[in-house]
């Protein structure tokens, strides 16, 4: 059962061709990493499923929805698609627990009493039970990375979009979100995970994806077997660089 | 200078009260005005952002002078009968909202975009995230800029001397010119001005400690 298909799309900012040609299909319950130097469209291929960013041309099916027509409810995606962003995005002037429990009681309309109760689990499935009650501005970014994915897992979406998590953290931070990030993976989330931590791809990951220049280059679910031989030209370079220095 | 304050007394504080009462209605209608234009230039829609973005660019290179007495010449004459202090203050109001608007949608645009986009990643949509998220985080940014619009309106309210309008500034027109002592009578009604607005300067000052620091 496929989650996320891609045919044939392509995305332009004016001139500019981001991405070329895309033809991806991800199942439900994958675990997909998307690697590549910067600037090759792996946040603007992350941010157009969930239709932050729209599509030029070609077909998109997020969940059963066509994000190319133009009738389609992008708030109904979002519902279902969850995002954590490199820069976290929670809301500066709500306290963590109201971070969490904003979506679930505007979108889905639950009870507030028995959201708290929700969150509250998940703040201590991500360690953080003990700040439910203060403003993010006093969290490290470890802590804020961590109530932002418990923000999104509120929603109990069908996937979650990941826009390179880690690459705002002070290094002792990282681990503590792959973690998280890792026990999600494992209750059989669907995620695509744009990352440049190779070793989360190679533990966690069922699939890798290399971009490079708004094309997807090469797409393995032999994630090891990429890593030790890349068939692509590019993503030799691209594996050589970050392993030999 | 005392006795233009004594002899007057009556005078000046009915001047000072018609001020007040002009400048509370322009200020409270000039930010609901002002907020409404304030979104619309931010508007998902472009004819709504051309529309807001128009009533800005007109109101706000237009004198002061030149749409109140529109509101006093031009209104009366084809739609309905206006008196002095009505169409001087909504002159004031619309003159007022268009300033605001500007300063309120640089309050928005403050605003990082990724606390829009994190709002609406959850789902919710663009009213609710700009209401429940970014609009609370500009109107903070918001407050000291904010501060400076209402102190010049109240300034501005004396705009209705030229409508005979009964303020402040129409009654010492009178006083003046019916005592001769125009210096001493602008020294007082300068001195009145100051009295409205220094508290309204610490009032800013404190909302802007309290709420900008929060």
């Amino acid at each position: 059962m496929s989650m996320i298909e891609f045919h044939d799309v392509e995305k332009y900012y004016g001139k500019f061709h981001a991405l070329k040609d895309i033809n991806l299909t991800i199942d439900r319950g994958e675990v997909v990493t998307i690697i590549g130097p910067s600037g090759s469209g792996k946040s603007t291929l992350l941010r157009t499923i969930n239709g932050l960013e729209r599509i030029t041309e070609g077909k998109l099916i997020v969940n059963d929805f066509d994000l190319a027509e133009k009738n389609t409810n992008m708030d109904k995606i979002r519902k279902n698609v969850g995002m954590v962003f490199q820069h976290f995005n929670l809301y500066a002037n709500k306290t963590v627990i109201d971070n969490i429990t904003l979506g679930p009681r505007l979108v889905l309309h639950r009870d507030r009493a028995e959201v708290e109760k929700e969150a509250l689990e998940l703040l201590d499935m991500v360690g953080l039970k003990d700040q439910a009650q203060k403003y993010p501005a006093a969290l490290s970014g470890g802590q804020k990375q961590r109530v932002a994915i418990a923000r999104s897992l509120a929603m109990k979406p069908r996937a979650i979009l990941f826009d390179e998590p880690t690459s705002a953290l002070d290094p002792e931070m990282i681990g503590d979100v792959l973690d998280v990030m890792q026990t999600i993976a494992k209750q059989g989330m669907t995620m695509v995970v744009v990352t440049h931590e190779m070793g989360f791809a190679k533990r966690v990951g069922d699939r890798i994806i290399f971009m490079a220049d708004g094309q997807i280059l090469e797409d393995a679910t032999d994630v090891a077997g990429f890593f030790d031989h890349p068939k692509d030209p590019r993503a030799q370079e691209f594996i050589s660089k970050i392993f030999n220095h | 200078m005392l006795n233009i304050l004594t002899n007057n007394f009556g005078t000046l504080m009915s001047g000072l009260g018609y001020t007040l009462l002009s400048s509370l209605i322009a200020l409270v209608f000039s930010l609901i005005v002002g907020t409404v234009f304030a979104l619309m230039e931010i508007s998902p829609a472009k004819w709504v952002r051309v529309i807001g973005k128009t009533y800005v660019e007109v109101i706000r290179n237009i004198p002061l002078l030149v749409i109140t007495m529109g509101f006093y010449v031009i209104v009366p004459k084809y739609l309905l009968p206006v008196d002095g202090f009505t169409a001087g203050t909504i002159g004031l109001t619309i003159y007022t909202s268009a300033f605001i608007a500007e300063t309120v949608r640089a309050g928005i645009e403050s605003v990082a975009v990724g606390q829009m986009e994190g709002a609406r990643s959850v789902g919710l949509s663009y009213a609710q995230a700009m209401r429940q998220i970014v609009f609370p985080q500009a109107i903070k940014i918001v407050i000291p800029p904010l501060g400076n619009q209402f102190i010049n309106l109240v300034k501005n309210s004396s705009i209705l001397a030229f409508v005979a309008g009964f303020d402040l500034m129409y009654q010492g027109k009178i006083i003046a010119n019916a005592t001769f002592n125009t210096f001493d009578t602008y020294l007082v009604v300068g001195l009145l001005y100051l009295v409205l607005t220094m508290p309204m300067s610490y009032l800013m000052r404190h909302l802007e400690k309290k709420w900008v620091t929060a």
